[in-house]
């Protein structure tokens, strides 16, 4: 039986098509992203899905069921249940690893701790949305005003053994310390290292408010990147973090599960 | 560097507030038993206010340079020329603002809610009660008493949203002027919704949005204006709003953003023929005043 | 006076509100001093000329982090800050 999960993102559209046996053990067919740029949601989503399905030489009557997540979900009108990230992201992370207890998951716009009652089933959520600094975001705009890419940005911060405390808790007001750090000849490692610090202890404080269990699994577009992956375990205190093989997609993938479990 | 710094010296300032220089000329302070000055080190611009036996006398703003010292030294330089008040002329000092412990010859630091309070009492009357200050990076709500004491206040600095350079951000993006978005927020034809995010960065992404699904300009910055105007009354409401509405510093330039806020409030602010910027500079000058008048006179420090 | 430390941000309100007029005559002995596992609270001066409490300033931007360990997501247990103060000076806004 094939199910489909569509993450609707508020930059990116994720789809995960899922072929399950009647034991129940789901395989992953296909993942496809697309950045809908100025298609409205729905046909973004309609255009992800298609794409998604031709790439396995499906057709929309192979699926058995389609369930929807993310910040835009209302629009996937094609979709037959629309669930919470917090729900589809602990199903996801179960596919990987059964043993997850705490799930953190950092995307571009929000971070969030969720724990789970180890059968994939999302029991508490903490999250800090809406608030960039709080978030990928944050990072993001930082490695914008030192001209690195976001991957250079990890890698350079892994260099730096300092530590070197933020002021500003806002991303705006952050870029203008970043922009004085920089005109203070402080090398960028060390910003890279202070600013990923700072989104790490944010993240971690929210993941406490739920308990930190093991084992601890990363999620959502950080996990590639090493540098905070590194400021993560210093915050929680922990020498592993778990990280899925297609971190961007665990979300979707949990719905395309939970699609299936329905029918079963 | 990234589109949105400020840091290039090429770049056109779309946020620069004017500068001035005040005296009353129909007083002469060489006439005056107590003269006091108050310095607010703001974070994007500096005040000196000179008050002559409890009443102004003379001001000068303007905007706030690398360090707080030499702002401080700036500010009242301005002041100096203006009159040929000297530092030796003047009989207490008080720094206030975000700078204020750096003011180097200033003999008492208050806190510039503190001085707020009491500047707007000096501006409004003692009927002044609510009193709102948007500073280039923080806001402020307070609630005083009839004697300009304040009776509950809250600081916002940590979050850009409701803050001077929440407009600077807009106006950056929008390539207008910052004393243009105010009265171009009401040339539409129809009052657009507001910008749903309170983030600066995410409203950033939505106005640019707003832009693409084709808004004009006018259109973005009302919807920005209203959504900044609904922020700063969600700060007001914390700390009660009652009659006797003022409001000072950079914001209240902006009939954007006070207008669409006294609509909300269904309160009018209260008019002032003094420009509100100076209400902490103002207000740390008379703390000065009654200093001097329950101490005595201090030495000049003369750095 | 009611000072409120704290922010709010696109994600939420956190405040701690303090009624310093209830700090100048503290029936026991400064108790949020010591009650916060943070060390949150300091007393001053204020612009009065009053000894009250206030949160220190490197707190006042990070409410929303620092206070969570007492701030479980699950359930509203006691604040350790608020039971320290019997007078009921300090609230929190969540
Ligand atoms: S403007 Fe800054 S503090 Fe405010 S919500 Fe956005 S990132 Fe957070
Ligand atoms: S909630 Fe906890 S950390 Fe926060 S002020 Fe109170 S005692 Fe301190």
């Amino acid at each position: 039986m094939i199910t489909a999960g569509i993450d609707m993102g508020s930059r990116t559209v994720k789809v995960v098509l899922i072929d399950t046996e009647a034991s129940g053990a789901p395989s992953v067919k296909k993942t496809h992203l697309i950045f809908p740029g100025d298609l409205d949601g729905d046909a973004a989503a309609e255009k992800a899905y298609d794409e998604a399905l031709s790439a396995v030489g499906l057709k929309r009557d192979d699926v058995s069921s389609v369930y929807a997540t993310g910040a835009g979900r209302v629009m996937v009108n094609f979709a037959k249940e629309k669930v919470t990230e917090m729900s589809a992201g602990a199903k996801g992370v179960s596919y990987f690893y059964p043993n997850a207890r705490t799930i953190v998951d950092v995307g571009a716009e929000e971070g969030r701790g969720i724990k789970t009652d180890g059968t994939g089933k999302a029991v508490d959520f903490a999250g800090n949305e809406k608030c960039a600094a709080g978030a990928g975001s944050f990072a993001e705009a930082m490695s914008r005003a030192l001209q690195l890419t976001l991957k250079e940005f990890g890698e350079a911060s892994l260099r730096s053994d300092k530590t070197i405390p933020m002021n500003a808790q806002c991303t705006v007001f952050a870029e203008s310390e970043v922009v004085s750090l920089i005109h203070s000849s402080t090398p960028k490692e060390d910003i890279a290292k202070a600013v990923l610090d700072a989104v790490a202890s944010r993240v971690c404080a929210m993941v406490r408010r739920v308990g930190i269990d093991k084992d601890v699994v990363l999620i959502g577009g950080m996990v590639h990147n090493p540098g905070f992956v590194s400021s993560l375990k210093t915050a929680m205190d922990i020498d592993e973090v778990k990280l899925p093989d297609i971190p961007e997609f665990v979300a979707a993938l949990g719905c395309a599960m939970l699609a299936a479990e329905a029918k079963h | 560097m990234s589109e949105q710094l400020n840091t290039s010296d090429k770049k056109p300032e779309f946020w620069r507030w004017q500068e001035n220089c005040w005296a009353d000329e129909s007083k002469d302070w060489r006439s005056a038993k107590a003269i006091t000055v108050g310095i607010d080190v703001g974070s994007v611009s500096s005040q000196c206010v000179v008050v002559a036996d409890g009443e102004l006398f003379a001001y000068n703003s303007m905007r706030t340079g690398n360090n707080s010292p030499d702002s401080a030294k700036n500010a009242f330089k301005g002041v100096t020329e203006k009159t040929g008040l000297t530092l030796n002329d003047v009989h207490m000092v008080v720094g206030t603002g975000y700078g204020r412990v750096n003011v180097p010859f200033s003999h008492k630091a208050i806190t510039e809610i503190a001085c707020h309070a009491r500047g707007a009492n000096y501006m409004g009357g003692n009927k002044v009660r609510t009193i709102l200050d948007m500073g280039g990076q923080d806001c402020k709500a307070i609630h005083c008493d009839d004697k300009g004491k304040v009776t509950n206040f809250l600081m916002n600095d940590k979050c850009a949203a409701g803050t001077g350079r929440g407009m600077e951000v807009i106006s950056d993006l929008m390539q207008i002027p910052i004393a243009e978005l105010g009265p171009r927020s009401f040339e539409v034809d129809q009052e657009p919704e507001a910008v749903s995010s309170v983030c600066v960065v995410f409203a950033k992404s939505e106005a640019l949005g707003l832009l693409k699904a084709g808004y004009t300009k006018n259109k973005v910055i009302a919807a920005y204006c209203q959504a900044m105007a609904e922020r700063v009354v969600s700060l007001l409401e914390r700390i009660g709003v009652e009659e006797g509405f003022f409001i000072t510093g950079g914001i209240a330039k902006n009939p954007g953003v006070v207008k669409r806020i006294e609509k909300l409030l269904g309160i009018k602010a209260m008019d002032t023929k003094i420009d509100s910027q100076i209400a902490g500079a103002l207000g740390a000058a008379l703390f000065a005043n009654t200093l001097v008048q329950k101490q005595g006179p201090l030495a000049p420090i003369v750095a | 006076m009611i000072a409120n430390y704290g922010y709010k941000d696109g994600s939420g309100e956190y405040y701690i509100s303090i009624d310093t007029d209830k700090c100048i005559d503290c029936p026991v002995g400064r108790a949020c001093l010591t009650g916060c596992p943070k060390g949150m609270f300091e007393t001053m001066t204020d612009d009065y000329d009053d000894e009250v409490v206030q949160i220190k300033q490197s707190f006042r931007r990070n409410l929303a982090y620092d206070c969570a360990d007492c701030k479980p997501s699950s359930n509203r247990p006691p604040l350790p800050c608020v039971v320290a103060c019997t007078p009921a000076a300090i609230k929190h806004s969540w």
